[in-house]
């Protein structure tokens, strides 16, 4: 007896949650104590009279109650003598897609509802889409309240009709049309002659227990991401996973990606014993015959065929922030065990989830779907999504409130990681800075407009080069006419900005100088981008602390006077946020010390800690 | 149930446990000596043999579990030989807080909920293991696998993480804590099925014996000790019960049943015409109840 995964979803109203209830119910999943709260709570919050109100068995939130609405996917448990199922049932609200995505990643086939007197709705290609692009393959199209239609099979077949129409792009294997009233419990559990005499397909639960659960994973070759090391003692070290795809036995020879190190299998732990196979979706532990070095993250697969890495990607991304998606940005990423940092390079294009249009975007917001290419900050072993899931999908996490922010699904590698190589030069950075009797290193200032960057930034390049040292200031002003001159001020575009002003210090550092950027950068993420980009030494950052107050009373280029009469619009400060360092390098305070002695201040710390 | 169920149904569970011990810094499973502590001790085992479990197990005591249950605990501990911490609510026990005298929600808050967080902070827990399943109540079906808690171990049910895939976002910072649940997919009947595929040894209270019970809230109560005081004149009848779930006496109300064999147990959960929590007093406090309580730091 196998186990089926599956996820309902439907527009608001179409009966879902009332489906489900039915179908515990009629598989003699109520118990008697549920039964009698149902009765209960179908006097106080039902929508069916003096009828039970099968909904309120699945709706278990307060507020869900109250609003007669599904908010998160519940997950519901029945058995059957020939399956067991576990049941995701999923919000129809396109505000909570989130949550339908979160069930929609673990299911194997999916239950689609439509209200027959409705047919297909904006909301039914919407969830037809997140499903497909999930890669769930088999989909039964419910198409409920047929008793509201006088059971007539013209309604019915119109809607199958117009939904495989539009259904046929989406992959989908198999779909199948089942008409039915969930109200009346016709068709889910065996077929209803009376009503609907001209039906002669399956019932909902005959579908189910017969759909095909997946089992293409264990037809591939092994693969198996390493999740944690098992090093008890010195005698005994494995590497414990669940296996992703294919199968193993002892004698394999397998190979690491991505360090590419050969071995073969010597023994599988599973629980407390060994044992002779094991395949996917299997947890185990496998010792091999060499002490080589794995770590988790790697992945451990057969070694005829080994899986890639590539640090580049085209993938499919559904965004489930409130804060936009910014191209540029780093996010941490989860890919089966490997952690890692990851940016969104390029949006090639967003897809309008109602009509299914290719359209041009910036940014991603709450619940967008998008085609876009990702950059890993590290070369990460992967399979395409709809080759293996376990392999394919990632979740992007914002890095300072940790919230799950993205879903990732990789198309393909794109060939730039392996093709293009870094030209490897004899002349190293190291060798380019000693000739000039310096450490080679980035002082980035931050801080608001007015602060007073510009000014000692000058005044500290002219001590260095006083004392023979060799720089190069980066100001915000003197790259705006070339390098970013296509860049204007929206969020996104002071993302890039930053990059694009890190990239050429990062090249500047590498030949040999002392380079110092002076922008607003008022945001702690890009900041960090720019830090990641350096030797965890190179990058010093300068916090030019001087309280908005004051900068507006300074106002040297008279753009504080503008932008609060409106004429300057996402000026830092005013209307456009300013994330003050946590734990900067260096922090002069310009309120208590002149701008030479914010220079002496800084000479002082670079020396102190030998740090040019 | 055939092996194939408890083959994707364990490795599920042991990926989750393993999950936690390769990122979390300082993870605590909760054990409370039930049927669920017992499995998921047992997937806990396996996660990790032939090491050890690599982190302590830790009781909230209430001061109101049944006699045996403690010998259980403390007899378990040596014979799987994992680190055990207990713990009780010093304030409770100094106000004097019973189920009997302040009634069961009270108890519950203070001995439960109350000294849970308390012991979370102490030893500064980030990580919590609980044996919690989403079929035995209405909210626990909402929750994620790996449960989010704010600052002061708050649950959020309208704000909770996405949860895709297997992949599980263990990233936090100061102040919170996650709650993670390894049997949230496990069904009673699973669990009973398990236990019995396995051998896995469990208190005796859950096979059906004579024992002195009470008939309170319409529901039979176990007189354990002279912890539960009788009404005048009332003398405690001599049944043959068994408990289906254990959780604080007297709050915990047993079934009558002839089950005294681990088959017949599973016959009887697989036949029942009630659900397990039932028997749990403080579920009926109102609709709702555990969602509150939940929020307010329950397991």
């Amino acid at each position: 007896m196998d186990t089926l995964r599956f996820i309902t979803c439907g527009s608001v109203d179409d009966g879902k949650s009332t489906l489900i209830g039915r179908l515990l119910y009629e598989t003699k999943l109520i118990f008697e104590d549920q039964l009698e709260a149902l009765k209960a709570d179908s006097k106080k919050f039902g929508t069916q009279g003096e009828r039970l109100d099968f909904a309120l068995l699945v709706d278990g939130l307060q507020a869900e109650r109250e609003q007669g609405i599904t908010i998160d996917v519940a997950y519901r448990f029945f058995a059957t003598p020939r399956r067991r199922f576990i049941v995701a049932d999923t919000p129809g609200h396109e505000q909570y897609t989130r949550n339908m995505a979160t069930g929609a990643s673990t299911a194997q086939a999916a239950v689609l509802l439509i209200d027959a007197r409705k047919g297909v709705l904006v909301q039914t290609k919407r969830h037809s889409r997140i499903v497909s692009m999930f890669g769930i393959r088999h989909v039964v199209l419910v198409v409920n309240k047929m008793d509201l239609v006088n059971w007539s099979q013209l309604v019915f077949d119109e809607i199958e009709l117009a939904y495989r129409r539009f259904a046929q792009d989406l992959g989908f294997e198999t779909i199948t049309a089942i008409p039915l009233s969930a109200l009346e419990g016709h068709n889910i559990v065996y077929r209803e002659n009376a009503a609907m005499p001209w039906y002669q397909g399956s019932s909902l639960l005959q579908w189910l227990e017969t759909v095909p659960s997946e089992a293409r994973q264990a037809a591939q070759p092994f693969a198996m991401p390493v999740q944690r090391v098992n090093r008890p003692n010195h005698g005994f070290r494995g590497f414990s996973g669940r296996i992703g795809s294919g199968s193993v036995k002892p004698g394999d020879s397998v190979r690491i990606s991505p360090s590419g190190v050969a071995s073969r299998v010597k023994e599988i732990v599973v629980g407390n014993g060994p044992t002779a196979e094991a395949s996917a979706g299997q947890s185990v532990t496998l010792v091999l015959e060499n002490e080589i070095d794995a770590s988790r993250g790697d992945v451990i697969a057969t070694a005829s065929h080994p899986v890639e890495s590539a640090d580049q990607f085209e993938a499919d991304l559904l965004w489930m922030s409130e804060h936009a998606l910014l191209p540029g940005r780093p996010y941490a990423a989860l890919i089966h065990s490997k952690s890692a940092s990851i940016s969104v390079t390029h949006i090639k294009h967003h897809l309008d989830i109602n009509t299914g249009a290719h359209l041009a975007a910036k940014t991603l917001s709450l619940n967008e779907i998008a085609t876009v290419n990702v950059s890993f900050d590290r070369s990460v072993p992967f399979a395409p999504y709809h080759e293996n899931k376990r392999l394919g999908a990632f979740i992007l996490i914002d890095k300072l409130t940790n919230e799950t922010v993205g879903a990732g699904m990789i198309r393909f590698a794109l060939r730039r990681a392996v093709n293009v190589h870094w030209q490897a030069l004899e002349v190293t950075k190291v060798a380019r800075a000693e000739i000039k009797h310096q450490r080679a290193r980035c002082l980035w200032f931050t801080g608001l407009s007015g602060s007073g960057k510009s000014t000692i930034a000058n005044l500290l390049e002219k001590r260095l080069h006083a004392a023979g040292k060799h720089t190069y200031i980066l100001d915000g002003d003197n790259v705006r006419h070339g390098l970013n001159r296509d860049l204007g001020f929206t969020e996104a575009d002071r993302v890039e900005k930053i990059r694009r002003v890190g990239e050429v210090a990062k090249l500047l550092v590498d030949a040999g100088l002392i380079v110092i950027v002076a922008f607003i950068s008022p945001y702690r993420a890009e900041r960090q981008l720019a830090r990641d980009l350096f030797d965890p030494v190179e990058f010093i950052e300068v916090f030019v602390d001087t309280p908005l107050a004051e900068c507006e009373r300074r106002d040297v280029k008279g753009l504080y006077a503008k932008a609060r009469r409106g004429e300057l619009k996402n000026f830092t400060g005013i209307d456009s946020e300013y994330e003050p360092p946590l734990s900067p390098e260096i922090h002069l305070r310009t309120i208590e010390a002149e701008p030479e002695a914010c220079v002496d201040q800084i000479v002082h710390l670079l020396r102190s800690y030998r740090w040019t | 149930m055939s092996d194939a169920i408890f083959s994707e149904l364990e490795s599920e569970s042991i990926e989750i446990i393993r999950e936690v011990a390769a990122t979390a810094a300082k993870p605590v499973m909760l054990y409370s000596i039930g049927k669920d502590s017992s499995v998921m001790l047992r997937l806990a085992q396996k996660a990790f043999y032939p090491g050890a479990i690599p982190f302590p197990l830790m009781h909230i005591d209430t001061g109101w579990k049944f006699k045996e249950m403690i010998a259980f605990r403390d007899r378990t501990a040596t014979e799987v030989g994992f680190k055990l911490i207990t713990y009780t609510n010093q304030r409770g026990v100094a106000e004097g807080v019973g189920p009997i005298t302040h009634g069961s929600a009270y108890h519950t808050d203070v001995m439960k909920t109350e000294a849970l967080k308390q012991a979370l902070d102490l030893h500064g827990f980030d990580v919590a293991f609980g044996g919690a399943r989403r079929d035995e109540e209405k909210s626990r079906a909402k929750e994620r696998i790996f449960s989010f808690r704010a600052p002061g171990h708050r649950w959020e049910p309208k704000a909770q993480r996405p949860e895709l895939w297997n992949l599980y976002n263990t990233r936090i910072n100061a102040g919170e804590t996650i709650r993670v649940f390894p049997l949230s997919n496990w069904t009673e009947a699973d669990v009973w099925a398990y236990i019995r595929q396995e051998n896995i040894p469990i208190v005796q209270l859950y096979f059906a014996a004579k024992r002195p019970v009470v008939k309170r809230f319409g529901q039979w109560i176990m007189v354990d000790d002279n912890r539960l005081p009788l009404e005048p004149g009332e003398r405690p009848k001599i049944l043959m019960v068994r408990f289906r779930t254990l959780g604080c006496y007297p709050l915990t109300a047993a079934i009558e049943s002839n089950a005294t064999t681990l088959d017949e147990i599973v016959a009887e959960t697989l036949g029942a015409i009630t659900s397990e929590r039932q028997g749990r007093i403080i579920d009926h406090d109102g609709a709702g109840s555990m969602e509150r309580k939940k929020q307010e730091g329950y397991f």
